[in-house]
């Protein structure tokens, strides 16, 4: 389920690594638990964000959660087609539903990230 | 805290794919296909809820009428028999103990429906405040509830009963048999959309929703869970008991006055609701459309544009009707006017919002 070529964090954020880019989402759990995604608050583009920092917020119909940056870095380019339609990180949360691409700073953090199948543990293996 | 009770469908909920969740000390579907699909579809079609945590209590004796209408602000005696009524229970200070709907079964006999989370704290106030020689029963965990709702709801209940249900008025009730399954129907609900709660011993609840499940989605009608219960309600601005009323609010303050019946006799908190009617509130429960970005939740603050308090979010959601995200919440006046601009306060940032009439959805030909 959750692809084996990202990066993870233990809250539900995943981060794909090319070149010196990451591209960064949510994962299929949080979309799963978080139901219908109805807004969707990202940082302007040229934002610094700090690993393990809030870099925004995603709300459901019942819920808002935090989204935690899993590495520190400037934000090069931002989804505005998931901003202007939350759903499709409800839809497609590893393909079209990214959020956010950061220009990574410090290489040796994605070390510190979860592999697919770490996290499938940590979430109770599904 | 006790641990969370199963509700006779239960099984049923997880095999249809229902996200379970503990609420007021059951555990229920918070939702199936998603809360924007149901809710879409109760308002265009039907869907089909199991509302088993509700609790239900029996009142009977001689002189029950009377004195249950000491206990409630509403006026039962004038209740006919086959006819059920929305009403707050008050305590001395006009607060709200609960809100609840009483059904008159016959002349000295009453059915009273209790939010969940209140079963306990109700039934010991209905025992203190009745006179002793009347009964009280709790039926709460023997009796379970469907409901059915939406403009298609007439449909399955039609088909499911013997009875011609064209006659039967909103907050009428019958008595009646699905499948040889007694039962208890009325014309009431919970989303603002013409609806029908079926009562049914727990025994046998399984029956009852089969047999309307397969109807409603025979037709195009979903499964629907507490999420969207909530937004359905909110876009009426019904109370959510907990939410936007409690002790600590009054019939008057919330925008239901017309549950207050100060031309009978007397009942609990009277007194102080004739005075708070006479004086005038000083916050009214208000809607408001939010103009910036961002869902209301409960308990962030309110701000006016000078950047003071002048209330609190009691329940705010994204509308799946109305696309837009709405509030409810106690303004301080006359902040509550229509067209106000005032200020919630979400992760830190003022945002701002627009009070408007409620309720939020006008209905063609709802209720």
């Amino acid at each position: 389920m959750n692809p084996e070529d990202l990066s993870y964090t233990e809250t539900h954020e995943w981060a794909k690594v090319d070149g010196n880019v990451v591209t960064i989402g949510l994962t299929d759990h949080a979309q799963s638990e978080l139901g219908d995604i109805v807004y969707l608050e990202l940082p302007e583009v040229g934002a610094d964000v700090e690993a393990g920092g809030e870099f925004g917020v995603v709300e459901s119909v019942k819920a808002a959660s935090e989204l935690y940056a899993p590495v520190s870095g400037k934000v090069v380019k931002v989804n505005g087609a998931a901003t202007q339609e939350p759903a499709l990180v409800n839809r497609d949360c590893y393909g079209e539903g990214w959020l956010v691409k950061i220009e990574l700073k410090d290489p040796s953090e994605v070390e510190n990230l979860k592999t697919a199948a770490e996290y499938k543990e940590f979430i109770g293996g599904q | 805290m006790a641990k969370a009770i199963k509700t006779p469908l239960y099984d049923r909920h997880v095999s249809l794919g229902g996200k379970m969740v503990e609420f007021a000390g059951f555990i229920m579907p918070v939702q199936y296909s998603g809360i924007i699909d149901e809710h879409v579809t109760v308002r265009e079609n039907a869907g089909i809820f199991d509302l088993s945590h509700m609790g239900e209590f029996y009142v009977s004796g001689k002189g029950a009428p009377a004195a249950l209408n000491k206990l409630v602000s509403n006026n039962v005696e004038k209740l006919k028999i086959g006819k059920a009524l929305y009403t707050p229970v008050c305590t001395p200070r006009g607060g709200i103990v609960d809100d609840i709907l009483v059904y008159r079964d016959a002349d000295e006999t009453f059915m009273l429906v209790v939010n969940a989370s209140n079963i306990e704290k109700d039934y010991d106030w209905v025992v203190g405040h009745l006179p002793k020689g009347l009964t009280v029963e709790d039926k709460s965990l023997q009796t379970a509830l469907v409901a059915v709702q939406g403009p298609q709801s007439e449909t399955v209940l039609t088909e499911a009963l013997a009875d011609d249900l064209s006659e039967l008025r909103y907050y009428e009730f019958i008595f009646s048999v699905m499948d040889d399954v007694p039962v208890r129907v009325s014309r009431t609900g919970y989303t603002g959309e013409d609806g029908f709660e079926v009562y049914v011993d727990a025994a046998r609840a399984g029956e009852v929703w089969d047999v309307l499940f397969e109807l409603t989605s025979g037709i195009g009608g979903v499964p629907v869970g507490l999420g969207a219960r909530d937004t359905l309600r909110l876009e009426m601005k019904y109370c959510l008991y907990g939410n936007d009323i409690d002790e600590g609010t009054t019939p008057l303050e919330a925008g239901i006055g017309w549950t207050v019946k100060f031309d009978k006799g007397d009942f609990i908190g009277k007194e102080t609701l004739v005075a708070q009617k006479n004086d005038g509130v000083k916050r009214r429960l208000a809607g408001f459309v939010m103009v910036d970005p961002g869902i209301p939740r409960r308990d962030y603050g309110i701000i006016n544009i000078e950047e003071k308090s002048i209330g609190r979010v009691t329940s705010g959601s994204y509308s799946p009707s109305l696309r837009e995200n709405i509030g409810l919440g106690y303004l301080e006046l006359p902040y509550d006017d229509v067209g106000t601009e005032i200020l919630v306060d979400i992760r830190k940032k003022p945002r701002l919002a627009r009070v408007v009439e409620t309720p939020f959805l006008k209905l063609i030909g709802g209720n």
